[in-house]
């Protein structure tokens, strides 16, 4: 088995049954620590920059990649977008909503530093790994966003293919294993993010209340029962 | 008619003497743990003061509670459920430690460790934060008796209201202690505020919980309450409030602020309500009327009407009983002597308080009248702007002439007493003028003055067929769960028995 075999056909469905068994075991095991575990309470003069910077930019970042990554490009095209409007439209919304969580992290890291008397009581180690290595995908995605303005490298045949062909459990090792090594990097690690995902206070995503919209404001909750 | 049962309280405030008694059991028994060292469940503050969290009357630095819309609609201060959610990221409304204060401890192992020396050796304060050396520069008690208020209490919301400048020469100034627990309002726009869905009022006795293992930690909770009290544990990162004591009131026994205070001023009982009347009563216009609404909510126990459909909703027979004995009923709706805390929250807050009359009593004796002669008092309310005024903005949203006639009913209780004890006339014109008999004001003076603990808590058990139900229920999680205050920051001490009581929210409804 090839390295590239290892990187790109195996540890994808490593990381993604981590993923999937670990959110349920901590389902399980672990409501009351199923939070984001704020710290505004502690510091929140630079929170109230930095999360919402990060959040909104990370959103709009997920976004991207869900119609860079995961919509073909036949269907962009059939929608009458252009590769080339694409392609510019990728770069602008891509750098602007990088540039926003790029900007929130680096805050929230440094916040944690600065301020690192009152917060490093609830700080984990396993925080700073997943500081250490959003740092590390975000800058590496940036980095190859940049580097690829021209759109020379066309990530939607490649990584996109490759991405896609996971999920039919065929995946295409070379298309991924040609790609630029920055590309392989940002992949391979934003994989490790997925397998530490339910082990952090990541699994507060999940928790978006959306509910909220549609419930009635006061819940009367009788012994024995659920909220009604 | 949906008629619920809500235990509820009212705080003699004349008897207040400061003491601080129910904030420090309140805290040995809920809030002596990592994450909440900066929270008091229960809290007394010296009034007029700023108060802890500072400022927390201010809503418009807060924007806690509800208020109405242009449209006349009732809505959350803080914005409609969108826009909430829209800063779920950092929640502009809501204070930090600085706003309560820095919790410290003492280097006490220096004490035992320190060298020889000429000196004694002191015990410095560390932060129970930082673990670092600090200067205490604040306290959740920092303006008790008036200290350090020549500086602060002209910043206290309640003044702003008034548009007057409280004079801090000392014979014009006034105090009194507020203590302060949750409210467990009919309306909670902590419940209302909760993304997640974790907090809720108890079906059975209104109490408001927060349910740690549906807290999401989103803090909305904390802003949302225009009381300011639901707090964060920052070790846990879940919302923390006062829950009533609710194990205790299970088991027929009052709260451990209001069976260990020291001047015997907290009254603790059942009143019933409409549920279907609670958003309209929220929604009057003037919020001079909040107070009457509030009072139309609830329910008459002696009304035949009323018993006969609370025990048809499933109301208990012996529930039904004590709410007839209820002295927060006798207090509030009888004798009318009791008022809710800022109403005009909105919330229809249920833990209310008898005015304290003692400052009024002061300006009475330091303008050389008779304290104990009903015409010198009322003469003093009349005149003196403050203390009503002030009164008035903390009880009834700034209706003087309502807070006069209770501060009036008080003084009258003395006149009249002293008129019987001291065999004088009774004064049939000063009864006419207060609107109450001299029987009712008797029963009000035994009830103020002489109850026993039997009179002042009317706390009926929580029924045990509920409790098998709900035993059976978690012990069905506790193999796969345990219990969760055990986990870092929790309440548990640890060990494998989950908490079995009647009521105990172990587990987030489905």
């Amino acid at each position: 088995m090839t390295a590239r075999t290892l990187v790109f056909a195996v540890w994808p469905y490593v990381a993604l049954a981590v993923f999937a068994v670990g959110h349920w075991w901590r389902w399980r095991r672990d409501q009351f620590g199923w939070t984001s575990r704020t710290t505004q309470l502690l510091e929140r003069r630079w929170l109230a920059w930095a999360s919402p910077f990060f959040h909104f930019g990370a959103l709009a970042v997920v976004l991207g990649h869900v119609v860079g990554i995961l919509v073909p490009a036949g269907a962009t095209a059939a929608l009458g977008l252009s590769e080339d409007a694409y392609h510019r439209v990728a770069v602008v919304g891509g750098l602007t909503a990088g540039a926003f969580m790029a900007t929130g992290l680096v805050i929230l890291v440094v916040r944690r530093l600065v301020f690192r008397h009152r917060l490093q009581a609830v700080t984990t180690r396993l925080d700073w790994v997943v500081y250490a290595l959003l740092v590390v995908v975000v800058t590496l995605g940036a980095h190859a966003t940049i580097v690829n303005v021209s759109g020379s490298f066309d990530y939607r045949e490649t990584v996109g293919v490759w991405f896609r062909s996971l999920f039919v459990f065929n995946p295409d090792v070379e298309l991924m294993g040609s790609a630029p090594v920055l590309y392989q990097l940002h992949v391979g690690l934003a994989f490790c993010f997925v397998a530490l995902w339910p082990f952090t206070r990541l699994v507060h995503v999940w928790s978006v209340p959306v509910g909220y919209l549609v419930r009635p404001y006061v819940v009367y909750r009788a012994a024995g029962a659920g909220a009604r | 008619m949906r008629i619920k049962a809500q235990v509820a309280m009212v705080m003699n405030l004349d008897k207040c003497m400061g003491c601080h008694t129910c904030s420090v059991t309140c805290k040995q028994t809920w809030t002596n743990r990592d994450g909440v060292e900066y929270v008091w469940f229960n809290n007394v503050e010296t009034k007029p003061g700023i108060g802890y969290p500072l400022r927390w009357e201010d809503q418009d630095r807060w924007r806690g509670g509800w208020r109405l819309d242009r449209a006349g609609r009732l809505r959350l201060r803080s914005g409609g459920r969108t826009r909430r959610l829209s800063r779920i990221f950092a929640n502009p409304d809501l204070p930090v430690l600085d706003d309560y204060y820095e919790p410290v401890t003492y280097d006490f192992d220096t004490l035992l460790t320190a060298a020889p020396g000429p000196n004694a050796p002191s015990a410095r304060p560390i932060s129970a934060i930082t673990g670092e050396p600090t200067d205490i520069t604040w306290g959740p008690n920092w303006e008790d008796d008036l200290s350090g208020s020549p500086v602060t209490a002209d910043k206290d919301p309640n003044l702003k209201a008034m548009e007057t400048q409280l004079r801090m020469e000392l014979e014009h100034t006034f105090m009194f202690y507020l203590p302060r627990v949750c409210e467990h309002c009919l309306n909670p726009a902590c419940v209302s505020s909760c993304p997640s869905g974790a907090m809720y009022k108890r079906d059975q006795d209104g109490v408001v919980l927060v349910d740690q293992d549906r807290c999401r930690g989103w803090r909305m909770c904390v802003s949302g309450c225009p009381y300011k009290k639901v707090y964060v544990n920052h070790r846990t990162g879940l919302a923390e409030k006062c829950t009533f004591c609710f194990p205790r009131l299970e088991a027929g026994m009052p709260t451990v602020c209001a069976q260990t205070c020291v001047g015997r001023l907290r009254y603790q009982g059942l009143v019933l309500y409409d549920a279907d009347k609670v958003a309209d009563a929220c929604a009057v216009t003037d919020p001079k009327d909040l107070l009457a609404a509030q009072c139309e909510v609830f329910c008459d126990p002696d009304d035949p009407e009323v018993a006969a459909a609370a025990l048809e909703q499933g109301i208990p027979a012996d529930w039904l009983d004590a709410a007839r004995r209820s002295p927060v009923w006798a207090l509030a709706m009888k004798h009318k002597v009791a008022l809710p805390l800022h109403p005009e929250y909105r919330t229809l807050p249920m833990v209310w308080y008898v005015p304290p009359l003692s400052p009024v009593l002061d300006a009475t004796a330091s303008l050389g009248g008779d304290t104990a002669d009903a015409d010198d008092v009322f003469a003093t309310v009349d005149q003196l702007r403050i203390p009503v005024e002030y009164l008035a903005e903390l009880f009834t949203a700034g209706d003087a002439a309502l807070l006069a006639g209770v501060l009036m009913k008080l003084a009258a209780l003395r006149s009249h007493m002293r008129s019987i004890t001291a065999g004088g006339k009774v004064d049939a014109d000063l009864l006419e003028r207060v609107g109450a008999s001299g029987d009712e004001l008797e029963e009000l003076y035994r009830l103020l003055a002489v109850a026993k603990i039997a009179d002042r808590f009317v706390v009926p058990p929580a029924h045990e067929e509920d409790a098998a139900a709900l035993g059976s229920w978690a012990s069905a999680w506790a193999g796969a769960t345990g219990c969760s205050l055990d986990e870092p920051g929790g309440a548990g001490t640890g060990g494998p028995t989950l908490v079995s009581g009647p009521g105990i929210p172990v587990r987030g409804g489905q």
